[in-house]
């Protein structure tokens, strides 16, 4: 399939004598875009349903005649007018503006997530369900056709299992990443990978797993799921925590992309080809710095 | 159930049709299109059906919801909605102690009924200590008793064309210039039927405190807490709801909630 065209040069080659390769299947390509879609509203419309209870509890329920609260945004009335809260594990930050307490300078309203992170911005449980659980089925579908492209064209195991030498080339990789210096060529660097695969492997289908412990119904069909993860409330914690952690998954990506060439690295992901550097004896040119 | 008819196909064309047309309008747009009855709005809760047909599917109709023991009742049941209705009919009968509440079963069975709490509670009941799952987020364990709704359904005899059952409560949750809006809520006739669907009585031993519903509330264990209605008169049989209330199933639905509640 697509991997015929790997070793192909493009016809045309810039004068530093780099290369265009076919890099990303168009499997990767419509995937990638499509969990971009569908994360986008699947967090603000997962923010907007998190409003409705902002805490999170660690066990089967939740306390409410005992303490088992480790996350809790709120607003409260202090000497200087209402403030919002952010307490973490006994830990209370003042987050006025953003979490607890936002809004328009005269028109803030206690709310956890402020309206400009949320689906609907305006306070809306219902329709945040609606929009949530359309891109769950959107979200769930798209990693489906992944797996099973990824599987039979190759890509997953030619470009994301890892290997013995990927081991070996993680401190050096580690070291690169720090000094922004990139390496552009077909593979993934073990970073990549590592971020990639935990995404794809971990993150998401724990998303899945952990949305799907706090149906009530697939809690009949599945109970030995909320007893592996500790209970419902424990996995609408980790659902939440998994969430946090795919934000921070999309920071870095964007810093990396950035500095590492956005031009050319979002052609990749849109058309597939992928400029890469010219052979190792060029190796000094292929230094960038962001 | 026609309302959920939608081949995986057309869900998934009508699917990349729509993310398009998301993806052309902006947040605002995105607000403004998600009223009750928009098109966005319509297109998207096609996913409730589709969720509703797979876990009926994997569920089945008799599945049991997760039973807690004893040691996981840790507080009193958390009341949510209405918590003391304010109602003069209901307020009459709390008074008198629910001694002339009946409970009706009416509209498509062959026999309709009107029961005292003592021939409901004569009946023979069950027990469960399960775990409620508000729409909210938050869950409680309690451990509720009640006549399985079966054998009242199986007593009033329901009538072939009947799909749903509706209950009716005496709770005004809101109101409105048009006037009150009494909390009324529908099941399908699986979930009606399911083993741990109870028409609950008591609450963690002692008879149902009237912020958790006295006299009489549902259980449907394997659905949110919006689908439990509290302060139940009367069980209607019916083949549609399209012309009650907002049309939608319940008094939430009508407020934009999906009609299963069971994710």
């Amino acid at each position: 399939m697509d991997a015929v065209a790997n070793n192909q040069s493009a016809p045309k080659a810039d004068a530093k004598d780099t290369t265009l390769i076919y890099r990303q299947s168009r499997w990767t390509r419509l995937t990638h875009w499509l969990w971009a879609f569908s994360l986008f509203f699947m967090l603000l419309s997962g923010l907007q349903i998190f409003n409705a209870r902002p805490q999170l509890y660690l066990g089967k329920q939740s306390g409410f005649e005992f303490n088992n609260t480790i996350l809790e945004i709120g607003a409260e009335n202090t000497a200087n007018g209402p403030r919002g809260f952010t307490a973490i594990l006994g830990h209370r930050f003042d987050t006025t503006g953003v979490l607890g307490w936002s809004g328009p300078p005269g028109q803030e309203t206690p709310r956890a997530f402020p309206a400009w992170a949320t689906i609907p911005s305006y306070y809306d449980l219902g329709t945040a369900r609606v929009v949530h659980f359309f891109f769950a089925w959107i979200l769930t579908a798209t990693l489906l056709v992944w797996l099973i492209a990824g599987l039979i064209n190759g890509h997953i195991r030619r470009d994301l299992a890892p290997r013995v030498s990927d081991l070996r080339k993680l401190p050096k990789d580690i070291v690169d990443h720090a000094k922004l210096k990139f390496h552009h060529t077909r593979e993934y660097n073990t970073l990549q990978k590592m971020a990639y695969g935990g995404v794809l492997f971990v993150a998401l289908p724990l998303m899945i797993v952990t949305g799907l412990a706090m149906s009530p119904s697939m809690d009949s069909v599945l109970p030995w799921l909320n007893e592996i993860l500790g209970g419902r409330q424990t996995a609408r914690t980790i659902h939440f925590t998994v969430m946090v952690l795919l934000v921070l998954f999309f920071v870095i990506h964007i810093l990396m992309i950035l500095a590492a060439g956005p031009i050319n690295e979002l052609r990749s992901i849109i058309t597939g080809w992928y400029r890469t550097d010219p052979p190792a004896k060029h190796d000094q040119s292929t230094e960038r710095s962001a | 159930m026609a309302k959920f008819q939608i081949s995986r196909r057309k869900f998934l064309t009508a699917g990349s049709l729509g993310l398009s047309g998301i993806a052309l309008s902006g947040c605002d747009a995105f607000d403004s299109g998600l009223g009750i009855g928009g098109g966005l709005r319509s297109f998207l809760e096609n996913a409730n059906g589709l969720t509703y047909r797979a876990q009926r599917l994997l569920a089945g109709r008799d599945a049991l919801a997760p039973e807690f023991t004893e040691a996981d009742i840790r507080q009193p049941q958390r009341p949510n909605g209405v918590t003391a209705p304010d109602d003069d009919t209901y307020k009459g009968l709390l008074a008198n102690n629910f001694a002339d509440w009946r409970l009706e079963v009416t509209g498509l069975v062959e026999k309709p009924l009107s029961l005292t709490r003592e021939q409901l509670q004569n009946m023979p009941s069950r027990t469960q200590i399960t775990r409620h799952d508000c729409v909210e987020g938050w869950s409680c364990i309690a451990k509720w008793t009640g006549t399985p709704l079966s054998l009242v359904l199986d007593q009033a005899m329901v009538k072939p064309q009947a799909r749903y059952v509706m209950f009716h409560c005496l709770d005004t949750i809101e109101q409105s210039l048009s006037g009150n809006i009494k909390y009324y809520g529908t099941i399908d006739l699986i979930d009606a039927r399911h083993p741990q669907t109870i028409l609950a009585y008591g609450l963690n031993g002692k008879p149902l405190p009237v912020e958790n519903g006295a006299p009489l509330r549902v259980r449907v264990e394997r659905q949110l807490g919006y689908k439990m209605p509290k302060y139940l008169y009367k069980i209607e049989l019916v083949d549609s709801f399209a012309t009650i209330g907002g049309g939608r199933g319940g008094y939430w639905e009508d407020n934009g909630y999906d009609w299963y509640g069971g994710i």
